[in-house]
């Protein structure tokens, strides 16, 4: 039933219900077609991508760590891109994959939590809802065959209940104490299980920071489109907070003896 | 029929600043049977008068829920009703999909508020002619709305609207102050009390005649109740209980109601004939 007055006894479109033999609750769409439409090409694969997302829970919330790139295939074309963003007080999202898209649900987002913000009812969002919110936006998109190219992980606290969830751009979501998207979820995300699991209520901020800086270290050496620049968010009873960009100490003394990285010619 | 000049579009003021098409749809409300809501610190709870065409009819169904958590009762045109509560269903699961959230009740009052206030601002159309009374409950706990097809909505302790609802929002101002503190059986009672009120010099409520709405955790005569305490409605046989718990009008503080009754279940007090 179309529940929209304004939609009540408008004229029939004479090109889809030219006798008038729609049923009032299923009359179609009145809306001139887009001529455009088969002109129109869907994402293929993304563009300007920004690689892994690391996360974890701890002792006080949630913890949760990107690097600023964002690459234009190989190259490292943008090296100040935030990935990790906030989303009300309760809840920070940190994206891989295609930065425009990402930049996209930012938008729809943040539209969504100023319609909260106005509602004034304290009937906010958590992460939850969030992640729930996001399942159903990646999902939809897929099903048009026009997916927004990202991977997701979604993380918050709120009444004291931490929240770590994961979804991409199938829509696909699953949740653990620890994740990791791109590249960090072959390489990171079994250092943060050994460091995390059956830990997560005893580990403290400065472990967790560590541990992540470690995995971000050993991102940088073995991900070709990683910086040696990242960023730290977590989520504590105190809300939100997103480190300034922290520059890794790296070492590559070693590299000297490595045939193909030091002065040898052969 | 004609009172007025100025009433026969919805968008023209009357020269008092009146809209007369959006007075007579609440009319509308009043010519349906009543429906009182009341609230506790606990409960929210609805009760209705439902009415019959006839021996031979069944009785109009007076309330409906809309979610696990939100019911409503209604006054007015029944048809009207039910497209509204029809919306209010699709709101309510779009929450649950979407958001995976029960809807916060006052929005979904302000959802069906914001739809019947464009009625009575565009041309060509009418106001629904119907009036609710929303129960439900949300994390900060139970809720009575009340909706009319001016596009108003308020928040309640307590509340009556339909026919004769005056007589039962008598009964509510005198008594809503100790609501707060009540139990479900003693919530009830005042409830009932309060729907009395509203009856002809005839009539009385029984267990075909009368529904009762409910939010909030089990009371003592209840089985099969969600550990949540969602909405569900009580008709037929399971009210008998309570409709023996009403202390009868000609008794001495019959309408004071104040003193809690004994818990109804070993009540012995006879309905007057």
């Amino acid at each position: 039933m179309d529940h929209f007055p304004t939609n009540w006894g408008r004229p029939r479109n004479d090109a889809q219900d030219l006798y008038n033999t729609y049923p009032l609750h299923q009359r179609p769409n009145n809306t001139p077609k887009d001529v455009f439409a088969d002109g129109v090409q869907r994402t293929q694969q993304p563009i300007v991508t920004g690689t892994s997302i690391l996360a974890i829970l701890y002792k006080d919330g949630i913890m949760m760590a990107a690097d600023t790139l964002a690459s234009y295939g190989s190259l490292s074309r943008f090296k100040t891109i935030q990935r990790l963003q906030s989303v009300g007080e309760n809840t920070v999202i940190g994206a891989s994959g295609d930065m425009s898209d990402f930049q996209y649900v930012q938008s729809i987002l943040e539209e969504l939590m100023i319609e909260e913000f106005t509602a004034n009812d304290q009937n906010e969002l958590g992460p939850a809802e969030i992640h729930e919110y996001l399942s159903r936006v990646y999902y939809a998109r897929r099903s048009k065959m026009n997916p927004l190219w990202n991977s997701v992980l979604v993380g918050g606290k709120k009444d004291g209940k931490r929240f770590l969830a994961y979804v991409d751009l199938l829509g696909t979501t699953y949740s653990a104490s620890t994740l990791a998207t791109g590249y960090g979820a072959y390489i990171a995300l079994p250092l943060l299980r050994s460091a995390v699991e059956g830990r997560e209520d005893e580990l403290t901020e400065e472990q967790a920071q560590k541990l992540l800086t470690d995995c971000m270290r050993v991102l940088f050496y073995r991900d070709a489109r990683s910086l040696d620049k990242f960023q730290i968010a977590k989520v504590t009873d105190e809300g939100v907070v997103i480190s300034d960009p922290i520059k890794l100490d790296t070492t590559w003394g070693f590299a000297e003896k490595i045939r193909g990285y030091g002065p040898q010619t052969q | 029929m004609f009172r007025n000049t100025y009433d026969s579009d919805n968008t023209v003021f009357s020269p008092q600043g009146r809209l007369h098409q959006v007075e007579y749809a609440l009319e509308a409300v009043k010519q349906g049977s009543a429906a009182v809501g009341l609230r506790s610190k606990t409960h929210a709870i609805l009760l209705a008068l439902k009415r019959s065409t006839g021996e031979l009819a069944s009785y109009q169904q007076k309330m409906y829920r809309i979610d696990d958590h939100v019911g409503i009762a209604i006054a007015g045109l029944t048809s009207d009703a039910r497209v509204l509560s029809n919306f209010m269903r699709q709101q309510a699961m779009s929450s649950r999909m979407v958001f995976n959230r029960p809807i916060p009740v006052n929005r979904l009052v302000s959802a069906i508020a914001d739809k019947a206030q464009v009625n009575t601002q565009e041309y060509g159309r009418r106001p629904y002619g119907v009036g609710f009374l929303v129960i439900g409950h949300d994390k900060n706990g139970p809720h009575l709305y009340e909706f009319s097809p001016s596009g108003n909505s308020y928040e309640y302790y307590a509340m009556s609207i339909g026919a004769r609802s005056q007589s039962a929002k008598t009964y509510l101002e005198k008594h809503f102050e100790s609501f707060t503190d009540c139990t479900l059986e003693e919530l009830i009672q005042h409830g009932l009390h309060s729907l009395r009120e509203t009856l002809q010099q005839d009539k009385e409520l029984t267990i075909n005649n009368t529904s009762i709405g409910i939010v909030g955790p089990a009371g003592t005569h209840e089985i099969n109740v969600a550990a949540d305490g969602s909405f569900r409605i009580l008709e037929g046989e399971p009210i008998e209980i309570y409709l023996k718990s009403m202390i009868p009008k000609d008794a001495p503080d019959a309408g004071e109601g104040a003193a809690p009754a004994a818990p109804a279940g070993d009540e012995d007090v006879q309905m007057a004939e």
